[in-house]
């Protein structure tokens, strides 16, 4: 049994199919790749894992249990973190306090122990804190620990970002076009970082990515979407060598 | 070098919570002998305005927490105030001749918390159904909310053997009230939600503010919250009408029409949405100035009106933005 299965996910939009018949599987560990053109799909898949939008069809189970149409608080309680294609972070907090947000479901101390500030609710803050810490230094941040989120640079703030969906301690890490919008340095950089992540952490990764080649140098496997229809799956070399792939997806970035 | 090589020094400096907690206290308990002296040396006037300062700066803070802090936007705050103080005002009346010496105390105690948890009760009635709503339509509800208590305490003379008063007020309840439970309540609640927003347990409030989506996706269940704010500010807000009940010892439901909630708004926006020193702030100036005024009767509201128009020119963030006026950050700690 997969850590995370999908069955069969389908939904429509007021008749229109954006996604059928899609099936997946992740396990711990591993890192795997989401592609296709735009209007593919892929956002609407996370969406459903999410539990942003619920399926009309098919099955989301994480450790063998339905997580499908639960809400989006519930399914990240399950142990799922995301990424935002349109990056959403806190943008009026510090760096620090987005990241110590995330941490907010494993505060064991309750209201009365804040009013007074007990000594077991600072000792847990501080815990907090200095994973928090670590966590912004892995990814470069502890220089801006107190910066708000919204004066941080693009490249940086996905980063952020990441950081914070990974202080839910996860269990299924998806990013939705991490690498959107940074240059071919930070691009390669940040692949490099995922990967830490994937070992460090040990949890399975999920990447929907534009650039074909940034998603075949990292990820182990790949499903490419078109039109909300699965295309084609399997390694990087076998997806690349699909004549439906090179059609839909390479055929057209060439253009 | 590195900014925080620890989270130990994120905290330097900080003054230890034991400290504070005991600091709270010794303001708490000063607080008495001050009113006692203010009430046999100050002016009548003077210190009822120093009164009607505390409970609008309980007004404005609780308000923040729910409009400023967790960013819903209440327009209904002076009814939960109405519930408080005719909660406080009715039963005060009635048991007036029964209650007196050393039972007034304890009895003023129960009594005003109990006018916050009726007003809480409202805030968890209102804030269940309307909290799916967001921004404009919020504000609407609430808004209908507040003219309903309004309405229906202009309808009603008297429940059972309470007197209410109906459309003509509610007079000659005791005025119980003095600097001290006014303050003392004010202490409180400007510790309590601070502390409360400025820890682990209370920054998803923040997050739901800024962005409810991705607040969802961090597991905060942004619901819940919405309803805590809301549940938490309408409490203050019904102890805050206690104690304006019994300051005056006059009742009108018209009191407590939006252009009172209307007047708290503005103190949380002046003061800065977030900020709970802003609110505070912006509380004594907004209920202190209109006193100095008072000479230009006739252009008070012009005055008053034309400060808020410059405000928001020049500083539309309201006075503090939503910082605190002595930490160097949000994540300081009370
Ligand atoms: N809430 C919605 N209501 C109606 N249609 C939607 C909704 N969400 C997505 N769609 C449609 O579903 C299709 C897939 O969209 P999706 O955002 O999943 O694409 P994508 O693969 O992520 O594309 P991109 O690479 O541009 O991000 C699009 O045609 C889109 O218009
Ligand atoms: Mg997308």
């Amino acid at each position: 049994m997969a850590l995370l299965e999908i069955k069969n996910l389908g939904i429509e939009f007021r008749g229109l199919r954006a996604l059928s018949g899609f099936n997946f599987a992740l396990d711990q560990g591993e890192l795997v790749g989401l592609i296709g053109p735009n209007g593919a799909g892929k956002t609407t898949v996370f969406n459903i894992v999410t539990g942003v939008y619920r399926p009309t069809a098919g099955d989301v189970l994480l450790d063998g249990k339905s997580i499908a149409g639960m809400k989006p608080f519930r399914v990240n309680r399950r142990g799922i973190a995301r990424t935002f294609q349109n990056i959403r972070l806190f943008g009026g907090l510090s760096v620090l306090d987005n990241v110590l947000i995330g941490f907010n479901q494993s505060v064991a101390h309750g209201f009365l122990g804040t009013l007074v500030r007990s000594r077991r609710q600072q000792m847990e803050e501080r815990l907090h804190e200095e994973e928090a810490i670590e966590l912004l230094r892995t990814f470069d941040l502890v220089d801006r620990l107190h910066d708000s989120a919204r004066t941080l640079a693009y490249g940086p703030q996905r980063r952020l970002e990441i950081a914070r969906a990974l202080a839910t301690r996860p269990k299924v890490l998806m990013l939705d076009e991490p690498a959107a919008g940074m240059n071919p340095q930070e691009k390669m950089d940040l692949m490099e970082l995922i990967g830490a992540v994937r070992r460090k952490f040990n949890v399975g990764i999920w990447l929907i990515e534009h650039d074909m080649k940034l998603v075949m140098s990292v990820c182990q496997r790949m499903t490419v979407l078109d039109h909300g229809e699965t295309i084609s799956v399997g390694t990087p070399q076998q997806v690349q060598d699909d004549p439906k792939v090179i059609e839909a997806y390479l055929g057209k970035a060439e253009v | 070098m590195d900014q925080a090589a620890s989270a130990t020094m994120l905290h330097r400096g900080e003054v230890p919570a034991w400290a504070v907690n005991l600091g709270v206290g010794i303001v708490i308990a000063a607080l008495i002998p001050v009113s006692i002296s203010f009430d046999k040396y100050i002016d009548n006037y003077v210190l009822d305005v120093l009164i009607r300062i505390g409970v609008a700066i309980i007004l404005a803070v609780s308000l923040n927490l729910i409009n400023g802090i967790t960013g819903q936007f209440s327009l209904g705050h002076a009814g939960f105030m109405a519930l408080g103080a005719y909660t406080g005002g009715v039963l005060l009346k009635h048991y007036q001749h029964q209650i007196h010496g050393a039972l007034l105390p304890p009895v003023f105690i129960g009594v005003t918390i109990l006018g916050g948890l009726v007003a809480a009760i409202a805030g968890l009635i209102v804030g269940i159904p309307t909290l799916r709503l967001r921004g404009d339509y919020l504000a609407i509800a609430t808004l209908g909310f507040g003219e309903i208590i309004t309405v229906v305490l202009n309808q009603i003379e008297s429940i059972g053997k309470f007197e209410v008063g109906g459309s003509a007020g509610l007079h000659n309840i005791p005025h119980v009230t003095n600097f001290f439970w006014t303050y003392a309540w004010v202490v409180i609640c400007v510790v309590v939600i601070a502390r409360l927003v400025y820890s682990a347990k209370g920054k998803p409030f923040f997050a739901v503010r800024e962005d409810e989506i991705a607040a969802a996706a961090m597991g905060i269940d942004t619901t819940y919250y919405k309803v805590a704010a809301f549940v938490i500010g309408a409490f203050f807000a019904g102890v805050a009408g206690v104690l304006s009940a019994t300051l005056s010892g006059n009742l009108d439901p018209g009191d407590f029409n939006f252009v009172k909630s209307i007047v708290i708004v503005v103190m949380v926006v002046l003061g800065g949405s977030g900020s709970i020193t802003g609110s505070v702030l912006a509380a004594i100036l907004l209920t202190y100035l209109p006193e100095q005024l008072r000479a230009f009767e006739d252009w008070r509201l012009v005055i008053y009106a034309l400060l808020l128009i410059v405000m928001m020119l020049v500083r539309p963030e309201g006075l503090l933005g939503n910082r605190e006026l002595w930490w160097k950050r949000k994540t300081a700690m009370v």
